[in-house]
């Protein structure tokens, strides 16, 4: 059977997807808090814009975030609206290594102007030594593998979209 | 968790990211090809939402918007099927919905066209599908309303759905059209659809599925990517 065409998520997405976040009147089921960042030990914060092809940041995106390491399956929403700066930003634990890549974790993009959505995946800088042997890392061009490297900062990483540019992060074909 | 067998986007369906009459896609379509991921666990599974406690009204969004009222607009129900590529029914899967009022006018702060608000209609909902990958819910028919891409340009009539399905790379975000609707042939978003894949953004009118004296019935089956995993497959 043929699969069901993509469409745009559009502008108006948010009271649909990311009530809460966005004081609609409409509870949401899920949001950037994957763990409780009070009751979970070693919580760390991704924070990040996601940005244009002149470097704006886009104030209509929708993030989603999952990660499964096989002891741990987390899920993540957030759209780029309600912070003054426009980023998302997700509380989550670090994902284990699983057969012995780097962690990471995956990346959904969602926002007007993307008919279909795109897959990337964010590493840890703190990783250094899986990152030197992760294969997929590995599988691509050295000038690119840094825009899925988020840099650590003490509990937080930053993770920075760049749709189109010099810095266009790599997007994946899953 | 999801477990799902991974089968390509098929690209004679879906849109390219770059569709330049669609103008938003100019700046924001990744313009490096796509690399080739081998995929490991996180890509093999998704989120699952089966158990989510799911409200009483959030199925009918002629209800869950209400403060002094009724919304206004056409009356309607829709019904569809979740299936992956072998026509294998999607259970309890998450369906969120969100669309604009009769007047086609959005919830939303940043909307700004010179329509009325409804009191009584936010335009949000959710549902899971049943056991046998069956949805339904209740709705008032969405109007079309400009936009700014082109000069004269307007959107059709449209249900937004975003469905999950049983892994992260059958994730889809989609929308769902009217039949007979004359906007159809001038808009960019829908003509970014392959030739091929327009029609399966089309609800169906059914007389089967109206509900006399209460709501008109459309259909809106939807196919997911991928296969989800049978006995006889892993043998």
């Amino acid at each position: 059977m043929k699969q069901t065409p993509s469409q745009t998520v559009g502008p108006y997405f948010a009271y649909g997807l990311t009530p809460q976040q966005y004081n609609y009147d409409f509870p949401s089921h899920v949001d950037g808090n994957m763990v409780d960042p009070l009751t979970t030990p070693n919580t760390i914060t991704i924070i990040g814009q996601v940005l244009d092809g002149e470097g704006k940041p886009i104030d209509d995106a929708m993030i989603e975030v999952w990660q499964n390491d096989g002891e741990k399956a987390l899920f993540g929403r957030y759209g780029t609206g309600t912070d003054p700066n426009n980023r998302f930003i997700f509380n989550t634990i670090k994902p284990k290594s699983v057969n012995g890549q780097a962690p990471y974790v995956t990346f959904v993009v969602f926002m007007r102007g993307q008919l279909i959505h795109s897959f990337t995946r964010m590493y840890f800088s703190d990783e250094t030594s899986l990152n030197k042997t992760d294969e997929t890392l590995n599988s691509i061009p050295e000038h690119r593998r840094n825009t899925l490297i988020a840099k650590q900062n003490g509990n937080q990483y930053q993770f920075d979209i760049h749709m189109q540019g010099d810095l266009e992060t790599v997007f994946f074909d899953i | 968790m999801g477990d799902v067998f991974l089968n390509k986007a098929d690209m004679d369906v879906h849109p390219p990211r770059l569709h330049t009459d669609y103008k938003s896609t100019i700046l924001r379509a990744p313009t490096k090809p796509l690399l080739l991921l081998k995929p490991s666990l996180s890509e093999y599974t998704g989120p699952v939402f089966g158990d989510m406690n799911i409200g009483e009204f959030d199925h009918d969004l002629t209800i869950n918007g209400r403060k002094n009222g009724e919304p206004i607009g056409e009356r309607m129900v829709v019904h569809g099927k979740v299936t992956d590529q072998n026509g294998k029914p999607i259970p309890h899967t998450l369906i969120e919905v969100w669309q604009a009022n009769a007047a086609g006018r959005y919830v939303h702060k940043v909307d700004q066209h010179d329509a009325p608000l409804d009191p009584n209609f936010l335009g949000a909902g959710r549902c899971l599908t049943d056991a046998e990958g069956n949805y339904k819910f209740y709705t008032v028919k969405p109007g079309a309303y400009p936009w700014g891409n082109h000069y004269n340009a307007w959107r059709p009539n449209h249900i937004h759905f975003s469905l999950f399905g049983g892994g992260i790379t059958s994730r889809l975000v989609t929308q769902m059209y009217f039949p007979g609707d004359p906007l159809l042939k001038h808009d960019p978003i829908y003509l970014g659809v392959p030739p091929k894949g327009r029609d399966l953004l089309v609800g169906h009118f059914d007389l089967g599925l109206t509900e006399p004296s209460f709501a008109l019935g459309y259909r809106f089956d939807i196919v997911l990517r991928g296969h989800s995993a049978t006995p006889f497959e892993n043998l």
